[in-house]
C-alpha cells in the first residue's frame, strides 16, 4: 500500500489524482502547415497562413505526427485505433488564431493503456491510461512587455501536441512523480518528444479530489493547472488534496473547479468554478476527413520501435545480472543506458555498472560534464574494467588509471603499458620482495609465528609497499602465507 | 467588330486563335461594360490595370502560339476567393482592407490556364443570403429589372449579374446551399455546382466547409464546362478535396441522350408549387423526352427535412468558421479596454444581421445539452437525404427539377424581410443537393409572364458532371433561351 | 425546445457578440420562431442511422515531414490592425 493518507478530525482521506500531460511532438514541421517548429526563432518566423488563422486557409496532417502520436502509444503499452477523427474545439483566445483548436474528442488515436511505475519501497504499480489523442499547440502571449497590451507571437501555433490521460490512478504525491519521470523516460527513449518540463515541451495538468478511505466515490474535483516539474506535481498534488480535506472536515463542499499552482509558494489557489465557462462545442473537423490506418502502417511502425525502459532493465536484470535498482537508474536515461551497454560489451557488466555508478558518476557530476561530454568513452570504461578482471591492474592501480583518463582521454592500456602500471603477477619476483621483508623483521615474523596472525595485514602492507603497489594483492597473501608458515 | 462582350468563352477563344482581335480589345470592351454598368453594384472592387496588364501577357503568348486553354478571357471573381494582393472581404465590413498574401487554388489554376481578372464580385456576406442583400456593399441589381430594381440573387448575386449584363466573360461562384444555382436561375445564366471535393477550396473564405464548393457561372453550358475543366482537380492543400481524374467536360458536349433516363422526384412539386415554374418543368422533361430520352418517377422522400438540416449543419459549421475574425491578425477592429471588450466590439459592429443570426444559431445548437438535438439529429437526416439520392440514381441518371421557386424578387421585399426563414425558403430546391455533395447546373429555361428568366436543375451522380453537362446542353439547345441582357 | 433571453445572451456571449439590452426580446422570439422550425426533424426516426460528417468518401491524405514555408513574417503581419516589435497587438488579457 503506497498511497498517502490524510489524517482528518472525521476520517482518514486518501487522494484520488489524474494527469493530463502535454507533449510536444518532435517533429520538423508543424501538425498541420509546412512551417517549422524550430524553438528560439525570430518572433513570427515560423508561420504559415495556416498558423496565422488566415481566411481561406486550410489544415493538411503532417504524417510524422501521426507516426510519432502511434510510436507513443505502442510505448505507453496503448491500443493503436485504426480509426480516428479530428474534432474542432471552440473557444476564443488571444493565442488561438483560428478561435478553435484542431483536436480529437470522440475517437482519438491511442486508446488504453498503462505505465508501470517503481516506487521507493520497491513496489510496482501500473498507473492506467485513459487515451492518447493529437492536436496543435496554441501561439505565445506575451504580457510583460507592454502594461497595456499583450503581444502575439504565432511561431508555437499549429506545433504537433500529445495528449495524454491518465486514469484516476495516483493515490500519491510520489506516484504521480514516478509516473512523470516513467513517462518522460519513455518518450526520450522513442524520440517522439524532448520531455523537457522547464522549456514547456511537456506540460501537466492535475485533477485531484479526495475520498473518505475506504469508498469507492468520485467527489468533484479541482484541475490545477500548469504543474511543469515533477516537484511541482508532487507539491501541488498534495497541497490540493489537503486544502480539499480541510474543506470537507469543515462541513464544506467542493465544486467542480479550475485552480491555479504558485511555483513560489508551492500552493493551489482556486481560480474559477468550471461550468457555463466551459462549453467549447466540439464537433467533427469538416476539413479533415477520418484518419484510417491500415494495418501495415502501424506494423511497419511496431517493427521500428526501440526497446524501451522497461525491457531494457529486465533484460539488464536477466542477461547481465544487474540488480534491479541498479539497471532501473542506468535505463531511466536512454543514452546512459546506451553508454552502458557499450561499455559493458565483452567484459563483466556488474563490475562495469559498479564503476559507471560509482567513479563514473562522480566525476561528471563533479565537473558538471553531461554524459556526451565525458571525456572517458565506453569502450574505455569498459577496458578499464578489463584490465581489472585480468589481473593486469588492482583495484587501486585502476582508480589511478581512472584519474589520469579523466585528465588525459587516453586508453586504460596505453596508460598502463607507458606507465608501468601493470601489477607483478611473476611469482618469483613477488617471493624475493617477501624473503626481503622477512629478514629485515624477524620480531614481527617471530610474534606471527608465536600465534600474532593478525600481523598477516601488516605483512601484506609491507610487502605491497615494497613492490611499489603493483604486486598483486592475492598472490601476495598466498605466498606469505606459505613462507610465514 | 461585333460587340466582343456578346462572346462566349469557346467563341471568343477562337477569334482570339485567330487573331480576329486581341485580348487587350476583349478585356477593354468588358471594362468599358463595367464602366457602363457600374449601377448594377456587380463588382465590389475593380481591377482594370491589372487586367489590361494580363491581357497584355497573354496576346504576347498566343503571338507566340503558346498559351493556356483560357488564355485571354476576362473572368470575374467572386469576392470569396482570396486573391493575392487584391482586396479580398467576403463583401463583410469585418475583413475591411484585407489584402491576401496568397491565391486561392481555384483562381490560380484560373490564371495559370491565362484569365484575366476584371476585378471582384458582389455577394452575400460570407455567402450567407439569397438576394445580395446581406452585402456590406449593398445589393446587386439584377439586369433584368423593368420597373423596380430585382435582386441579382444570392449569394453569388454579383457573379450572375455581371455575366448576364456581359460584365465578363464568365465569372467565379461558391455554392453551400444553392449560391451558383439560385443566382444563375435569377439573372437567366448559365452555372454549375460540382460535387463536393471536385474543386479545391483552398484560399476561399469558409461558410460551411462540408457543403461549400466552387463552380463557374457563364453564359452556356459549354463555357461552363470549359470553366470548370480548369477550376478542378485534387489540391494536396485541401484534405477534402477528390482525387478523381477531371474529365474534359466539353467533350461529352453535342452528345445524344437516346435512352438517358431522367428522374422527376414528386416531392418537389408540393401543392403551392407556382404555375409557370411547373409548366415549364414539364416542358423541360417534355423536351428531353422527343430527344429520346426516358422520364423516370423517383422519390426523394426526406426532401421535405432538408432545409431545416441545412440551417442547423451549415450555421454550425459557420459559427466555427468565423470565429477567426476576431479584429487581431487582420480586418477590422474596434477597440476596446482589455482584450474581451476588443472581440465583442469588433465583431458586433464588423458582422452583418444575417452572419449573426447564423453565428448565434451555429452556436446554439452546438452548446453543451442541445448538441444530440440539433447537430446530431442534422447529420442524420443529411445522410437520409443522401441516401434518398442514392436510390433515386439507381432508377435514372440525372433528375431534373425546377432550380428555384420563384422569379427574381423585388429588392427589399417585405415578405422576405419580415421573416428570415422566408428567404431561407429560396433554396428548397437546392440545399438537398449540397447536403448530399452532388454536382448540379442550373440553365435557363424561358421568361415568366413578367419577362423574367426561369432556371431548371439538372442534378447528378457524384463526379458524374459529364451526364450533367451532357443532358443541360441538349436542354439549353431545345429551350432556345435567348441569354444575356 | 424554447429558448429564454438568458440563453440568448449566454450564447452571445460564447459567439463573443453583444445583444442590446432593448433587443433583447426580440432576438428571442426570433431565436425560438427559427427553433421551432427546425425541430421539424424531430418527426425523422433515425434511431438507426449514423451521422453523415462529411459526404467524401476518401480518407485523410497526410503530408510528409517537411518545412516548406516560413519566415514570412512580413506578410503573415501585413494585415494587422495593430503590430508592434515584430508582435501582433491587443489590448491586455484579463484572466
Amino acid at each position: 500500500m503506497s498511497g498517502m493518507v490524510i489524517k482528518g478530525k472525521t476520517c482518514d482521506w486518501e487522494i484520488v489524482c489524474g494527469l493530463e500531460i502535454h507533449c510536444q511532438i518532435i517533429s520538423k514541421s508543424k501538425i498541420f502547415s509546412g512551417a517549422s517548429t524550430h524553438y528560439g526563432s525570430d518572433v513570427n518566423q515560423n508561420v504559415s497562413f495556416v498558423d496565422a488563422g488566415m481566411p481561406g486557409m486550410l489544415p493538411v496532417l503532417n504524417e510524422e505526427c501521426v507516426h510519432q502520436a502511434i510510436k507513443t502509444g505502442l510505448g505507453l503499452n496503448a491500443k493503436i485505433n485504426k480509426y480516428s477523427a479530428f474534432a474542432r474545439k471552440n473557444y476564443f483566445y488571444a493565442d488561438l488564431p483560428q478561435g478553435y483548436q484542431i483536436t480529437q474528442f470522440e475517437y482519438p488515436i491511442v486508446g488504453e493503456g498503462f505505465v508501470k511505475i517503481e516506487l521507493e519501497n520497491g513496489e510496482n504499480k501500473n498507473i492506467g491510461i485513459e487515451r492518447l489523442h493529437i492536436e496543435q499547440d496554441a501561439a505565445k502571449s506575451i504580457h510583460d512587455i507592454s502594461p497595456t497590451k499583450t503581444f502575439i507571437d504565432l511561431n508555437r501555433s499549429g506545433v504537433g501536441l500529445m495528449e495524454i490521460v491518465t486514469k484516476p490512478d495516483f493515490r500519491a504525491p510520489e506516484e504521480a512523480g514516478a509516473f512523470l519521470r516513467k513517462l518522460r523516460s519513455i518518450v526520450r527513449y522513442l524520440g517522439t518528444c524532448d520531455g523537457n518540463m522547464d522549456e514547456g515541451s511537456m506540460r501537466c495538468d492535475a485533477s485531484i479530489s479526495v475520498r473518505p478511505v475506504g469508498s469507492s466515490e468520485l467527489r468533484p474535483r479541482a484541475e490545477v493547472k500548469n504543474v511543469n516539474s515533477v516537484k511541482f506535481a508532487m507539491q501541488a498534488i498534495e497541497f490540493e488534496a489537503k486544502r480539499q480535506v480541510e474543506i470537507y472536515e469543515n462541513g464544506g463542499e467542493m465544486r467542480q473547479q479550475t485552480c491555479q499552482f504558485n511555483q513560489m509558494t508551492g500552493q493551489t489557489k482556486f481560480l474559477r468554478f468550471k461550468e457555463f465557462s466551459d462549453d467549447y462545442r466540439y464537433f467533427p473537423e469538416p476539413d479533415l476527413p477520418p484518419l484510417v490506418l491500415s494495418d501495415e502502417f502501424i506494423e511497419e511502425i511496431k517493427r521500428g520501435m526501440v526497446e524501451l525502459p522497461d525491457a531494457k532493465k529486465e533484460r539488464f536484470v536477466r542477461e547481465l545480472g544487474l540488480t534491479p535498482y541498479d539497471a532501473g537508474v542506468i535505463c531511466e536515461n536512454k543514452e546512459m543506458a546506451e553508454f552502458f551497454e557499450k561499455a559493458a560489451k565483452g567484459h563483466e557488466a556488474k563490475k562495469v555498472a559498479n564503476w559507471l555508478m560509482g567513479d563514473f558518476f562522480a566525476m561528471l557530476n563533479e565537473k558538471h560534464l553531461g554524459l556526451e561530454e565525458s571525456p572517458i568513452s565506453a569502450e574505455n570504461l569498459g577496458n578499464l574494467v578489463e584490465l581489472i578482471t585480468q589481473n593486469v591492474i588492482n583495484g587501486k592501480t585502476a582508480k589511478d588509471v581512472f584519474a589520469i583518463m579523466v585528465e588525459t582521454g587516453e586508453a586504460p592500456e596505453k596508460i598502463v603499458e607507458e606507465r608501468g602500471l601493470k601489477q607483478v603477477t611473476d611469482s618469483g619476483a613477488i617471493e624475493k620482495v617477501i624473503d626481503e621483508v622477512i629478514a629485515a623483521n624477524p620480531d614481527n615474523v617471530a610474534a606471527y609465528r608465536g600465534g600474532k596472525t593478525a600481523l598477516m595485514g601488516w605483512f601484506v602492507g609491507q610487502v605491497m609497499k615494497a613492490s611499489g603497489g603493483k604486486a598483486n594483492p592475492g598472490m601476495v597473501n598466498q605466498l606469505l602465507k606459505q613462507k610465514l608458515g | 467588330m461585333t460587340d466582343l462582350t456578346k462572346l462566349t468563352i469557346a467563341k471568343a477563344r477562337e477569334g482570339l486563335k485567330k487573331k480576329e482581335f486581341t485580348a487587350v480589345e476583349l478585356a477593354e470592351s468588358y471594362i468599358k461594360n463595367m464602366e457602363l454598368k457600374r449601377g448594377l453594384n456587380a463588382y465590389v472592387c475593380e481591377t482594370p490595370e491589372k487586367a489590361l496588364e494580363q491581357a497584355k501577357a497573354s496576346q504576347a503568348k498566343i503571338d507566340a502560339g503558346r498559351g493556356g486553354d483560357l488564355e485571354g478571357i476576362p473572368l470575374g471573381i467572386k469576392d470569396l476567393f482570396c486573391t493575392q494582393g487584391i482586396a479580398t472581404t467576403a463583401c463583410s465590413k469585418i475583413l475591411q482592407g484585407f489584402v491576401p498574401p496568397y491565391e486561392s487554388t481555384v483562381t490560380a489554376k484560373l490564371l495559370a490556364a491565362g484569365v484575366n481578372f476584371l476585378g471582384k464580385l458582389n455577394m452575400d456576406e460570407f455567402a450567407m443570403g439569397g438576394s445580395n442583400e446581406t452585402s456590406a456593399f449593398g445589393p446587386v441589381v439584377n439586369p433584368w429589372s423593368k420597373d423596380k430594381p430585382l435582386v441579382a440573387g444570392g449569394s453569388s448575386g454579383g457573379s450572375a449579374a455581371a455575366v448576364a449584363a456581359e460584365m465578363c466573360a464568365a465569372a467565379t461562384g461558391t455554392d453551400t446551399g444553392g449560391s451558383i444555382r439560385q443566382p444563375a436561375a435569377f439573372c437567366g445564366v448559365t452555372g454549375i455546382k460540382p460535387t463536393y471535393g471536385r474543386c479545391s477550396r483552398y484560399g476561399i473564405i469558409a461558410f460551411a466547409s462540408s457543403l461549400d464548393q466552387a463552380g463557374p457561372i457563364a453564359k452556356d453550358v459549354r463555357d461552363c464546362a470549359i470553366m470548370l475543366k480548369n477550376m478542378a482537380g485534387h489540391d494536396v492543400k485541401d484534405s477534402t478535396s477528390a482525387k478523381n481524374m477531371v474529365p474534359d467536360f466539353e467533350k461529352v458536349l453535342g452528345g445524344d441522350i437516346r435512352g438517358l433516363r431522367i428522374g422527376i422526384p414528386k416531392e418537389y412539386r408540393p401543392a403551392g408549387l407556382n404555375e409557370e415554374i411547373a409548366a415549364y418543368w414539364d416542358k423541360a422533361a417534355a423536351m428531353l423526352e422527343d430527344q429520346g430520352a426516358r422520364i423516370v418517377n423517383v422519390s426523394l422522400p426526406h426532401t421535405k427535412y432538408a432545409l431545416a438540416t441545412y440551417y442547423i449543419i451549415a450555421p454550425a459549421e459557420a459559427s466555427s468558421n468565423l470565429a477567426r475574425y476576431d479584429g487581431v491578425r487582420y480586418g477590422k477592429r474596434i477597440d476596446g479596454e482589455h482584450l474581451e471588450d476588443m472581440y465583442v466590439n469588433t465583431r458586433t459592429a464588423g458582422f452583418g444581421a444575417e452572419v449573426k443570426r447564423r453565428i448565434m444559431i451555429g452556436t446554439y445548437v452546438l452548446s453543451a445539452g442541445y448538441y444530440d438535438a440539433y447537430y446530431l439529429k442534422a447529420q442524420k437526416v443529411r445522410r437520409l437525404i443522401r441516401d434518398d439520392f442514392v436510390r433515386a440514381f439507381e432508377q435514372c441518371d440525372v433528375i431534373l427539377t425546377p432550380t428555384a421557386p420563384t422569379a427574381a424578387f423585388a429588392i427589399g421585399d417585405k415578405t422576405m424581410r419580415q421573416d428570415p426563414i422566408n428567404m431561407w425558403l429560396n433554396d428548397v430546391f437546392t440545399v438537398s443537393v449540397s447536403l448530399a455533395g452532388l454536382p448540379a447546373m442550373s440553365l435557363p429555361i424561358g421568361l415568366n409572364k413578367n419577362g423574367l428568366p426561369l432556371g431548371m436543375q439538372i442534378i447528378g451522380r457524384a463526379f458524374d458532371e459529364e451526364t450533367v453537362f451532357k443532358a443541360a446542353e441538349v436542354l439549353e439547345k431545345q429551350a432556345g433561351f435567348k441569354g444575356a441582357k | 425546445m424554447s429558448v429564454d433571453v438568458q440563453t440568448v445572451k449566454r450564447i452571445a456571449s460564447l459567439a463573443k457578440l453583444k445583444i442590446d439590452e432593448d433587443k433583447a426580446p426580440a432576438a428571442e422570439i426570433e431565436f425560438n420562431k427559427i427553433l421551432q422550425w427546425v425541430d421539424l426533424l424531430k418527426e425523422v426516426d433515425t434511431s438507426s442511422v449514423e451521422p453523415l460528417v462529411s459526404v467524401n468518401e476518401n480518407f485523410l491524405e497526410m503530408r510528409r515531414d517537411e518545412v516548406t514555408e516560413g519566415n514570412q513574417a512580413e506578410a503573415v503581419l501585413a494585415n494587422a490592425p495593430l503590430k508592434e516589435y515584430g508582435y501582433f497587438a491587443v489590448p491586455k488579457v484579463i484572466e
